[in-house]
């Protein structure tokens, strides 16, 4: 038995994400996040995107080229602190953005990904980030239920993928991605570098090869993967 | 930056809060500094919430690794035992008990330990990240923050006017003028910043504090 090809070229891949689409993007501030492919997506300039990130990156990188060329209609983050573009366009009512308590993002991506439909935390009780959600009482704890999250797409950066699209990721560049690669109906994953089958060992495989439609392998990386010289 | 002496010497007295074996979040700002004030052979291990126990040095620019980074941006480096794993994993060793210990920054804190720190509305507010679990679920959580605001305003408050990163969450506070803990309901004043008089720490606090007789130790 022979596991199938799904390496693809960029344009094909983010071809798929259209008007409208909800779109996951790994990453926590520079690592892990799918630069290479966020740039196709604004090359592509689909419209009214809704975008499931932790953090919106900083000025002139990732998220925000997306926000500037004006594609974003929603965020759904924990972090917006480092792009003032993006605190701008919540201000003016630009975009719409939902915040979550980070571990909640976490795991509501992690709860769509293991195809459930929500779970119950206590997480934000007694505070304004558990208004509007429904209550629910477990053994007398006060809880709240929080809703899984899914996406049309996610896209990913990994650091290694096979051809059949078992990924690894490097250091603190995991971060979301795993959960992400499990919470979208097409998962488009960009690889540092493609190894054959069998390259990535079974025991090093962080994301698992059914989880992944296509992976695309990326040219020598553009200055934004790069580390970042703050004043 | 380097810190005013005040803030270093409250730096230097929060560290000593840190007790061999623990798991400790640091979070972003002034708790960071923390470490510098830990002997490089302390038994401790740092969590950041991206994903990595095992903290190791900050890294100049030359020697970063782009793919290793904490929660607040920096670079920094793995120690002998690191590990690394996903945001959920992250948040369940944070939500689960295993963290003993995290050190947060504070826009306000209440007697009954309420903390707000995240937002204030209409003029800050960039969402909370991971602060929101860290002062809920580790299992003693401390303040690092000046007394007062810039304008000289307390910070230590009856309760809290600001919304809540987490209802009674606070076990003890370090600032520039005192150490202060939260227990039943009331602030308990427990030392003094050197050169600090007990009626400077009384007037800068927004509510009745239990003071013990005698003298208090100084930091």
């Amino acid at each position: 038995m022979r596991l199938a090809n799904k390496t693809c070229a960029m344009e094909e891949a983010v071809a798929h994400i259209g008007d409208g689409t909800t779109v996951m993007l790994g990453g926590f501030g520079v690592p892990g996040t799918p630069f290479a492919l966020i740039h196709e997506v604004v090359r592509q300039g689909p419209k009214d995107l809704t975008i499931i990130k932790n953090d919106a990156n900083e000025k002139g990188m990732g998220v925000d080229h997306l926000l500037a060329a004006g594609l974003v209609r929603k965020l759904i983050v924990t972090h917006i602190g480092l792009n003032a573009r993006a605190i701008e366009m919540m201000n003016a009512g630009e975009i719409e953005v939902e915040f979550c308590a980070q571990g909640m993002l976490a795991e509501r991506v992690r709860a769509g990904g293991a195809g459930l439909m929500g779970f119950v935390t206590d997480i934000g009780v007694g505070t304004e980030l558990a208004d509007g959600k429904p209550r629910i009482e477990i053994d007398g704890h006060a809880g709240v239920l929080e809703t899984a999250l899914r996406a049309d797409v996610a896209l990913i950066h990994a650091a290694r993928a096979d051809t059949f699209g078992n990924l690894a990721y490097e250091a603190t560049a995991r971060n979301f991605s795993p959960l992400m690669a499990m919470a979208a109906d097409r998962v488009i994953a960009e690889a540092e570098e493609i190894v054959p089958l069998g390259g990535i060992a079974p025991n090093a495989v962080h994301t698992a090869g059914p989880f992944v439609d296509h992976v695309v392998e990326l040219g020598e990386l553009s200055g934004e993967y790069g580390v970042v010289r703050r004043a | 930056m380097a810190l005013s002496d005040a803030r270093n010497r409250m730096v230097a007295r929060a560290a000593r809060e840190i007790e061999p074996g623990m798991v400790v979040n640091l979070g972003i700002g002034l708790p960071t500094k923390v470490v510098d004030h830990l002997a490089s052979d302390f038994p401790v291990c740092l969590h950041t919430e991206n994903g990595l126990t095992g903290i190791g040095p900050t890294l100049p620019y030359d020697e970063a690794n782009r793919n290793l980074i904490d929660a607040g941006g920096a670079y920094i480096s793995t120690v002998k035992g690191s590990a690394f794993f996903d945001s959920a994993v992250s948040f369940s060793l944070v939500r689960s008990g295993r963290l003993d210990l995290t050190m947060l920054g504070a826009f306000e804190v209440a007697q009954n330990g309420d903390l707000a720190n995240w937002k204030i509305p209409g003029k800050f507010s960039p969402g909370a990240g991971g602060g929101i679990e860290l002062a809920q679920k580790a299992r003693r959580v401390v303040v690092l923050t000046t007394h007062t605001d810039r304008a000289g305003n307390p910070k230590l408050l009856e309760t809290c006017s600001l919304p809540l990163t987490a209802p009674g969450c606070v076990n003890r506070i370090f600032t520039d003028m005192a150490v202060v803990d939260v227990e039943a309901g009331r602030f308990h004043l427990r030392e003094l910043a050197g050169g600090v008089s007990l009626e400077d720490v009384v007037k800068a606090t927004g509510a009745e504090m239990v003071i013990p007789d005698g003298d208090l130790p100084r930091f």
